[in-house]
């Protein structure tokens, strides 16, 4: 088993707390692990990714090999396009549709879309609205991590389990509300994969 | 026991509190500030078992720890690559004094400058200063050189350099703890001479270090962390430094080579493995991130050998970090990649945050500037640095840590009349103040204006030694209290404090504005805290 996950966002938009529940999850499987981050300047809005490995065999290389990334898990849409030369020609795409303009030559949303209905495999979503509409407007990445989630090879129950070990210490509605972004997006994926 | 996971950082961090370290000093710069911040969080470190504290600067960090070993007991001190520069006469002349209880000094360097003003390779400073270098290839390995840096810090009463990169620095993975050992008691140097560099002991000392040049060889020939691999394919062999070694293994199926391979994670390098590696293969092809240090030894001046392929004949691109692509078509391997990058995809430069305070001194300031005209602002390093890129455009330096003050006196001096200093307040208690002193004394009509948010916010908020001193500070080195002027940058403010501006630029001395609002960051870091604890104190109760 062997997933090489790149997470893609803008700086600010957490996208180590996708990282942080993957890992837990893999780790409670006795998966090996590596995963590397952005820390420092382009923290402050600018583009950031994550290299996210996991494998039941030990990992060399910290940083995943060009056109061999298994996905990309965006939580801004045109930061999901940014890795494409990452990603495998098999791989998956997952991302929100909803931008982070924080630009001036942010490109047309329409244009957008179309590239990202380009990709042969992809789930897009609107996570915030999502999440919003469940009440819960700050676990948009969730629903992202929730739509990813049938691509894994992890089982749903260790990603689960990583929710409620993370969010432990903010009570058990803070638990609850992740795990139903979660299962959102994961009905989300699954009626689109039908 | 479970692994944790840790990033390179906080291994070094967790290895050297389990090593026995008894202080930790630094000044934070990505991408090594995780070590330091690290041991503060420990417990260790808030039950006063451990000192770890952020330095003014690197300098006055390297020359605390370096005191600390003096004294007998373990210390480390960390900086990026840029802060060895700032450190280097204390980190240089530590190889002359050598150590007394273990001392590691950590530099993290920054290839492909993902938050730096230069790639600088900080093994060049371990060479040039005669001491041993450690070079960890993941993070278990920083964690354990950290035990082994140490004993080899002792044993020879020499400082040791962990040199760490960016991707190591900050990549996480699992890594096995080991018992901790007890700290050392205090104990003075048996030779109580041995710190004091004057002419004559300095020459006894520096022989000492170059006697014991050959020893360290030995030791690196002998290091765990560097194995020659044999394999059947001598055509070429590879030398693979650090995390060369692992974007090599990641082109081949279950990691296997076919070509003998010397992997390096010890210098100086061992003679011995090198000599075995050239006389046995046709070519040898250097991997190292950085420059080409070990490629030019093995080159020489002369390149008369045979063929060594690396950074310097362009097999491997002169500049930027490694990854397993570049070493795939170093190897003439298959170079594979997904489909393009769109070209409706936008670069997206960092930004200042919205709400942050330094916003509202740029607005201001280039209002202010208007009649002067462009090109007369000097800047410094930190989240201001952001200035330079649009919508401000505002500044037009950023060099070194505190070059602010002095680029604006000297051009001052030439005649560029207003000039600009645009200085944080880390920064400016870092390397600014000395500079301002000189300003002061040649009497140069600068304007210098430290934009006091409170912290040292680029590199994530930790605490700044300018911290409520900074009036005292100026006035202390001689500006005149009529030309101190504390603003409040905020948009309501922004007549007003353009009006000060205006003033004090046409002052024909130096002038110190003080913009002064907390960093958006640590304010709302600090609101999310206290209403945890609300939230702690409202469920116990």
């Amino acid at each position: 088993m062997k997933k090489d996950i790149i997470l893609a966002g803008v700086g600010g938009q957490g996208i180590l707390s996708i990282a942080a529940t993957i890992g837990t999850a893999a780790l409670s499987k006795g998966l090996f692990l590596k995963q590397a981050e952005v820390h420092g300047m382009s923290q402050r809005g600018g583009d950031v990714q994550s290299n996210l490995r996991i494998s039941d065999r030990e990992i060399a290389s910290d940083l995943i090999p060009m056109g061999k990334a298994d996905m990309i898990i965006s939580v801004e849409p045109m930061e999901s396009l940014r890795y494409l030369p990452m990603l495998s020609p098999n791989g998956w795409l997952i991302t929100n549709i909803k931008p982070y303009i924080n630009i001036r030559n942010y490109p047309e949303m329409d244009k957008l879309m179309a590239e990202i209905e380009s990709q042969p495999r992809h789930i897009a979503m609107d996570a915030d609205e999502i999440a919003r509409q469940m009440g819960s407007p700050k676990s948009a990445n969730m629903v992202i991590l929730g739509a990813a989630s049938p691509f894994l090879d992890i089982d749903y129950e260790s990603l689960q389990n990583a929710i409620r070990t993370i969010f432990r210490k903010k009570g058990d509605e803070i638990v609850q509300v992740n795990l139903d972004a979660l299962q959102a997006g994961r009905d989300f994926a699954m009626s689109k994969m039908n | 026991m479970q692994k944790l996971l840790l990033l390179g950082d906080e291994a070094i961090a967790q290895g050297a509190i389990d090593a026995g370290m008894s202080g930790i000093y630094a000044y934070p710069g990505t991408p090594s500030t995780e070590i330091t911040e690290y041991v503060m969080h420990s417990k260790e470190a808030k039950s006063g078992k451990v000192v770890a504290s952020w330095g003014a600067n690197e300098k006055t960090a390297m020359e605390a720890a370096l005191g600390m070993s003096y004294a007998g007991k373990r210390a480390m001190v960390c900086m990026k690559h840029v802060g060895l520069n700032v450190a280097a006469d204390a980190f240089v002349n530590s190889a002359i004094t050598g150590a007394n209880g273990g001392l590691i000094v950590v530099a993290a360097d920054d290839p492909s400058m993902h938050s730096s003003q230069n790639e600088q390779d900080s093994r060049f400073y371990g060479k040039f200063a005669l001491i041993p270098i450690l070079e960890p290839g993941n993070q278990q390995e920083a964690y354990d050189m950290v035990h082994y840096g140490f004993e080899l810090s002792e044993k020879y009463r020499i400082p040791v350099l962990m040199r760490i990169t960016t991707r190591l620095a900050h990549s996480r993975s699992g890594v096995a703890r080991r018992e901790v050992r007890e700290q050392n008691e205090i104990k003075l140097p048996e030779n109580l001479k041995q710190f004091i560099l004057l002419p004559a002991n300095a020459r006894r000392q520096y022989k000492g270090l170059l006697n014991s040049q050959a020893a360290y060889i030995l030791e690196s020939e002998k290091s765990p962390y560097n194995v020659l691999l044999d394999h059947s394919d001598k055509k070429m062999g590879l030398i693979a430094c650090g995390l060369a070694y692992n974007y090599l293994i990641e082109n081949f199926d279950d990691h296997k080579v076919p070509h003998p391979v010397l992997r390096i994670g010890q210098y100086p390098l061992p003679e011995k493995q090198i000599r075995d590696l050239y006389e046995t293969c046709d070519s040898l092809l250097i991997l190292e991130d950085g420059y080409p240090l070990v490629e030019e030894l093995i080159r020489g001046f002369m390149n008369n050998g045979k063929p060594v392929k690396g950074r310097l004949d362009g097999t491997i691109p002169r500049d930027g970090e490694l990854n397993p692509n570049i070493i795939a078509r170093a190897l003439g391997l298959p170079d594979e990649h997904g489909r393009d990058i769109p070209a409706i995809v936008s670069s997206r430069p960092p930004s200042l945050c919205k709400g942050c305070p330094h916003i509202y001194s740029y607005n201001a300031l280039n209002e202010a500037l208007l009649t002067a005209g462009k090109g007369r602002v000097f800047s410094d390093i930190g989240c201001y640095t952001l200035g330079a890129l649009e919508p401000f455009d505002a500044i037009n330096s950023c060099v070194d840590m505190g070059a602010s003050i002095t680029m604006a006196k000297g051009a001052a001096d030439a005649g560029l009349v207003p000039a600009v200093a645009v200085i944080g307040d880390s920064t400016f208690t870092h390397s600014g103040m000395t500079g301002l002193l000189d300003a002061v004394i040649s009497k140069s009509p600068i304007t210098v204006i430290i934009l006091d948010n409170a912290t040292t916010a680029m590199t994530g908020g930790q605490d700044s030694s300018a911290l409520g001193k900074i009036e005292d500070i100026v006035a202390a080195l001689g500006v005149e209290k009529d030309h101190i002027r504390i603003l409040n940058p905020l948009q309501k403010h922004h007549e007003e404090n353009l009006a000060v501006m205006k003033e004090e630029l046409a002052y024909q001395g130096v002038s110190v504005v003080i913009p002064r609002r907390e960093c958006i960051q640590t304010v709302t870091r600090r609101m999310r805290e206290t209403k945890k604890q609300q939230l702690t104190e409202k469920s116990e109760a």
